[in-house]
């Protein structure tokens, strides 16, 4: 089986070579085939080739053929770097690491080393060799604390998904057609037309089932399985809720402050501030707010309203929705803060053309304002992704501890739950691992995206 | 219009017409943004009687609330933690990433788009997804419940290099001209020409990581158990139960203590802040 996916790469490699480059020589053929070879064989020579034992199942096979696929497709990138490099087409390292035209002081060679060497060692030390350490712990057993640890290749992980093969594979091969499909039916439409109207929505509802398949692909739980399948929903619904409240909320702000007006700089400082606020202070000042006994907000509920509110840490929605506000509250500030800066460079050429044009004030704002913003809308995405996925923890921890029944128990959250307060090492890397995925493939998307979709603008 | 044609006017308001509307509106959401703290401030005030009474004044207890967080739980000693964390990692980062930044920007060497690359790569890579091997990393190290251990692991940064590499590149070539015909050292160049020059860019890192490092809190509550060596945002976990009951009091009231130093640094330093930041986002 192994021997299978190695052939596979073998003839997959010079196909990358020649999808790749221009006119490559036999040579270049031969190289892209043997270090796909090479790619694809690391991981599972690493791993002791355990995936292919007797006794494991099609999900472990399939897991090793992701890796594999994985593997190889970054030993061709790497590969093709260095094509590239050696044909002098993207060679401007110097350019790239901002290196002065005159090259700078000519000293030792150790001279850079020794500037560089404290972030080095510390990057190296508390940053890559606990990355690669969580990898190895996540195909382990282990208990924190025992020196003892059993291997279990890709036991950890294959208790997160379901336990059919053949769907895992499905899944997310249907997703994939379903993006490359409305991809293929934007670019035959007409700007303007229903079809392209249609070719729009095909494309939201295309995105939407990569996360449904996701979905699909994690456990329910039962049957020896660990039932991943609801945090990755709080997951979604926690990350989802902070970034859009926090982004919206934010822009909204924003738009309402940056106008020159007497004060202004004040009424900025009175709208920033929650920027410095933590999130375990966010989760505490709303610990408050919603308490079930002495909160204002069950009172005043209660007394103005006559609405008898259920205990937040008993209800899932309402759990998730002071999660959400909390830590939207938190990350408001940032973002106005952003925002406020990236309207101070909207052209006021363009809007006073659009006054002249008769257009309205929220045509204005969509046609010119939105997309000279998408740059930064864009970088406050991401951060707020990251701030969504990681810093919701200590928010999480005074408000709910994951309560109810786990329903704000998000990613993170049971990282932690799992690897430090069981104990349980292995399986909360692999958990780790899950993570890991999801931030790299957030960047990986913001790399290929930020040249291509966001405005830019004239200047 | 007119205003608009003369050149060298400062940027015309877009408010035609009465400003008060937006007077009324920015009070109303400044307000709103601010009731979690308001309401907080109230409550520190009070005793748990008061609080279960809603009283909408201040109570009786801000001295007794206070010597229950400062002196009885001692929160001053977890405000000195944090502060000498903070304090160590912001100076340690600044410096490592002034280094680096230097090597980039200043030297040519083999390896260095390796090197480049390398902190590259950790903008993707957070502390929080490898958290559970870094604990078994530092804890190895019998670094537990040590200063080293929360502040020895963030020294490094590859947004603080970035920014200083970016920030050098833009600084016109003739100064390291200027100093090589003086013969200055890298470091003397350093001190007396790069750094009086980017005082808004360390100011700018220093609002970050000042608030990034005191916010600080699933590492320090996993790798200090010990409540004497705790910093301040874990510390507050403690004044969720004082004496077996809830008391509301003393925990805003540490909740507000705790946020007042990050609060004066950023509100102090925003405006370099925000120059700082128009550097970082130049292409």
């Amino acid at each position: 089986m192994l021997i299978l996916g190695l052939v596979v790469a073998a003839v997959l490699g010079p196909l990358y070579v020649w999808w790749q480059n221009d006119n490559p020589t036999v040579k270049r053929y031969g190289i892209g085939s043997a270090v796909a070879v090479i790619g694809a064989a690391a991981t599972p020579f690493a791993m002791g080739r355990c995936a292919f034992n007797e006794g494991t199942s099609g999900v472990d096979h399939l897991l090793a053929y992701s890796l594999m696929a994985g593997g190889a497709w970054l030993a061709l990138m790497i590969m093709q770097a260095l094509f590239d490099r050696s044909d002098g087409k993207k060679s401007d390292s110097a350019a790239m690491t901002g290196e002065i035209r005159t090259g700078g002081f000519r000293l030792g060679w150790w001279v850079p080393w020794m500037l560089l060497s404290p972030t080095l060692i510390i990057l190296i030390w508390f940053l890559y060799l606990p990355a690669v350490q969580t990898f190895t712990l996540s195909t382990k057993l282990t208990k924190l604390g025992a020196p003892k640890s059993v291997d279990v290749c890709f036991g950890n992980f294959t208790e997160l998904l379901i336990t059919d093969p053949w769907k895992l594979v499905a899944y997310p091969l249907l997703a994939i057609a379903a993006v490359y499909g409305a991809r293929f039916w934007l670019g035959r439409s007409e700007r303007g037309t229903w079809n392209r109207k249609g070719a729009e929505v095909a494309s939201m509802f295309a995105m939407l089932s990569i996360f449904v398949a996701m979905y699909a692909m994690f456990s329910p739980g039962g049957g020896g399985q660990v039932a991943y399948r609801p945090v990755y929903l709080n997951t979604v619904i926690i990350t989802v809720g902070i970034v859009a409240f926090g982004m919206i909320g934010g822009l909204a702000v924003a738009y309402l402050a940056f106008r020159k007006i007497r004060g202004g700089s004040l009424y900025r400082t009175f709208l920033i501030w929650p920027y410095a606020i933590s999130p375990a202070v966010a989760g505490v000042l709303f610990f408050m707010i919603f308490d079930p006994t002495a909160g204002i907000f069950t009172h005043t509920m209660d007394v103005v309203f006559g609405i008898d509110v259920p205990n937040y840490r008993e209800s899932a929605v309402l759990a998730q929705s002071s999660i959400i506000l909390a830590s939207g509250w938190k990350i408001l500030g940032y973002n106005i803060l952003f925002y406020l800066a990236g309207l101070q460079t909207v052209s006021t050429d363009q809007i006073e053309a659009a006054v002249i044009d008769g257009a309205s004030s929220w045509q204005r704002f969509v046609k010119i304002v939105l997309p000279a913003l998408s740059p930064i809308t864009f970088f406050l995405l991401v951060t707020n992704l990251t701030y969504a996925f990681f810093e919701v923890y200590a928010t999480i921890d005074f408000m709910t501890k994951g309560a109810p029944a786990g329903k704000t128990s998000v990613a993170i959250y049971e990282i932690i739950r799992i690897g430090v307060n069981n104990g349980d090492l292995g399986r909360g890397a692999a958990q780790s691992v899950l993570l890991f995925a999801a931030v790299i493939a957030v960047t990986v998307w913001q790399f290929q995206t930020s040249g291509k979709r966001v405005s830019y603008g004239g200047s | 219009m007119a205003e608009g044609l003369t050149p060298g006017v400062k940027r015309r308001t877009w408010i035609r017409g009465r400003q008060w509307p937006y007077h009324i509106s920015l009070i109303v959401t400044a307000i709103v943004i601010a009731f979690p703290l308001l309401y907080a401030a109230l409550i520190a005030t009070q005793t748990n009687t008061e609080i279960f009474a809603f009283q909408m004044t201040p109570g009786s207890a801000l001295q007794s609330n206070f010597d229950a967080v400062w002196f009885g739980r001692d929160f001053a000693g977890a405000m000195w933690n944090s502060t000498v964390q903070t304090i160590l990692v912001t100076t340690g980062k600044t410096i490592l990433a002034l280094l680096a930044g230097l090597a980039f920007v200043y030297f040519k060497f083999p390896g260095k788009w390796i090197v480049f690359f390398l902190v590259l790569i950790t903008l993707m890579m957070p502390t929080e997804v490898m958290i559970l091997a870094m604990f078994r990393l530092v804890s190895g190290l019998g670094w537990q419940d040590t200063m080293a251990a929360i502040v020895v692991p963030f020294l490094a940064s590859a947004t603080g290099a970035f920014l200083f590499r970016q920030h050098f590149a833009n600084l016109p070539a003739e100064l390291l001209e200027a100093a090589q015909i003086d013969g200055a050292s890298p470091v003397q160049f350093l001190t007396r020409v790069l750094i009086p020059l980017s005082w808004n860019v360390i100011a700018a890192l220093f609002v970050i990581q000042f608030v990034y490092t005191w916010n600080m809190f699933l590492w320090p509550s996993l790798i200090i158990r010990d409540e004497s060596k705790q910093v301040v945002q874990v510390a507050l976990q403690t004044l969720t139960n004082i004496d077996g009951a809830l008391t509301y009091g003393p925990l805003m009231l540490a909740a507000i203590i705790a946020s007042i130093p990050p609060a004066i640094v950023f509100l102090l330093m925003q405006k370099p802040f925000m120059s700082g930041f128009a550097i970082g986002q130049q292409k």
